[in-house]
């Protein structure tokens, strides 16, 4: 039997608590679809996409109506184009772009995720190209997200791509400067990208996984925020870890149950649940106030990084028991835009980049929607990017940078996105010329696994 | 299948008789009924089987949902399945 106190529970964190599915994401491979005419392989993309995505977005809602929770999000990741690109390498890949963005607006979906290059080690046939219409590609559609993978655990650090994607992100923000620099925000790079990762901008559908799959993701940092507010003063650490698990664990069956039935209903072969808690820039839908909520008077002050790394091995013991399979990125994410305590703590200056740095190290991605001075040089968001890869490449973890260089404003003023990209202010950056280790390029090689200290 | 209809909001007259109406209009039987105060609303809770309706879910969820709006009242019908998964292991 059902017991009141349980149904009062759930309605309340849907209705007050913000909780809800923030992503049912589409998994479609795109291996088949290679062609050395550029023109066959994108009307073979169109059709596969608009194809097996056809009844996503219906499906979605249906559930979303039958079970009452709300699925913000409908997505498709493919493969990464680049290794389409790799078959005809004269032809310009933002014809596949064009066949994405054609694809989204023909089934409904919010974003597609894979216009994405993956040169840990190196640059294949098609990577380079791709790399290099990225701000083009960007900046002419508006549905399709890109990522580019530039290091890993096993492989190091491409710095060569480094280098490039300094320039890339920055041309990026150039050719959307009109429109706050948008493009950008549909960019990252990143260090050990999970292929399995629901989540925009940095989904896509790995080699590795099958012809076609649904991975769905969670959020509900206002659920996790109410739990702890609940505890007394007087709770220790443990009460609030374990206050935390609980409720992701709550959070997680809900997006398993999901993921089932969007599986059943859609023939389509369930991939994993990611267990994100992933904010809004809605009030109430804050990281950044779960993390207010154990003390801390804002974000950025000291102790951030101890409750970050508390609430982050939280959600994922919760989490890890109320799923078949769990995957993607899990854990806590950090967006400053796209977080209204984050957005408040970096306007008043509590959080800066280089505290966000050292919380990456323990949340679940990296610099993630930091909005940055427009006349930051590109060597400098390489050496960013290095950073970051550097954290991730170490600890075995996936890091990544989403920077937006706003062009033609300084720090303090604001870019505004909409929508769930939120806005916030410019935030300032150490601009201290770091171009010849950035130039000399190379790579960094795979770190030691044993001796870790 | 179960589904829970839940009303929330300030208590009117005759709401039950309105909500248990409307379910009897689509073959829907009702199961259980408990009301209780929640942070000072009115909240009642309606277990209902729902393997003889006669229109389609969505239909359902949608009439209940105009019901609550033209009643200044939140009306929900969620299948149980979510709250089975998430308050029972």
């Amino acid at each position: 039997m059902i017991e009141t106190k349980d149904i009062l529970e759930t309605i309340q964190m849907i209705q007050d608590e913000h909780l809800d599915i923030r992503t049912t994401t589409m998994g479609i491979s795109l291996i088949d679809c290679i062609d050395a005419d550029i023109n066959k392989a994108a009307v073979k993309v169109y059709d596969k996409i608009t194809a097996y995505a056809e009844k996503l977005v219906p499906t979605a809602e249906q559930i979303e109506k039958e079970l009452g929770i709300p699925i913000i999000n409908k997505r498709i990741a493919v493969t990464p184009i680049a290794m389409l690109c790799g078959a005809c390498p004269s032809s310009d890949p933002i014809k596949f772009a064009y066949a994405l963005e054609k694809a989204a607006n023909e089934v409904g979906v919010n974003f597609i995720g894979g216009y994405s290059a993956l040169v840990q080690k190196g640059f294949a046939n098609g990577d380079y190209s791709l790399i290099e219409s990225i701000p083009r590609a960007m900046a002419e559609t508006n549905h399709i997200c890109s990522s580019v993978n530039i290091g890993s655990t096993k492989a190091g650090i491409n710095m060569d791509a480094v280098k490039k994607m300094g320039v890339i992100v920055k041309q990026t923000a150039e050719l959307t400067k009109d429109r706050d620099c948008i493009g950008a925000a549909k960019l990252v790079v990143l260090c050990n990208a999970p292929e399995d990762n629901p989540f925009m901008a940095g989904a896509f559908h790995g080699v590795g996984e099958p012809d076609c799959v649904i991975n769905v993701g969670v959020s509900g940092p206002g659920v996790v925020r109410a739990a702890i507010a609940k505890a007394p003063d007087n709770a220790t650490v443990n009460d609030i870890a374990d206050l935390i698990r609980r409720t992701a664990f709550k959070i997680t069956r809900m997006g398993q149950l999901v993921a089932q039935e969007a599986s059943k209903r859609l023939c389509v072969p369930f991939g994993i649940v990611d267990l994100s808690l992933a904010p809004t820039p809605a009030v109430g839908d804050s990281v950044a106030h779960i993390l207010e909520e154990m003390g801390l008077s804002q974000c950025g002050s000291a102790g951030t990084t101890a409750c970050l790394a508390m609430l982050n091995d939280a959600v994922k013991k919760g989490g890890v028991m109320a799923s078949s399979h769990v995957g993607g990125l899990s854990g806590a994410f950090i967006p400053v835009t796209e977080d209204a305590g984050m957005i408040d703590a970096a306007r008043s200056g509590c959080l800066t980049i280089e505290k966000l740095e050292a919380m990456t190290s323990v949340c679940s991605v990296g610099l993630d929607m930091i909005n940055i001075p427009g006349d930051t040089s590109a060597e400098v968001i390489s050496a960013i990017i290095a950073d970051e890869a550097a954290i991730g490449m170490i600890n075995s973890k996936t890091t990544a940078v989403r920077v937006i260089p706003a062009i033609g404003k300084k720090a303090g003023e604001e870019l505004q996105f909409g929508g769930l990209l939120g806005g916030g202010p410019v935030m300032k950056v150490n601009t201290a010329d770091p171009s010849k280790f950035i130039h000399r390029g190379g790579r960094i090689p795979a770190p030691i696994q044993s001796l870790k200290n | 299948m179960r589904a829970v209809i839940t009303v929330v909001g300030k208590d009117t007259v005759g709401i039950l008789a309105k909500v248990s109406t409307f379910c009897a209009s689509h073959n829907v039987s009702i199961t259980d009924v408990t009301q209780t105060v929640l942070q000072d609303m009115f909240c009642m809770i309606m277990i209902c089987d729902t393997k003889d309706l006669n229109c389609p879910f969505g239909e359902f969820v949608d009439e209940a949902d105009k019901i609550g709006a033209d009643n200044g009242l939140s009306v929900r019908v969620m299948h149980e399945d979510i709250f089975n998964s998430m308050h029972r292991i």
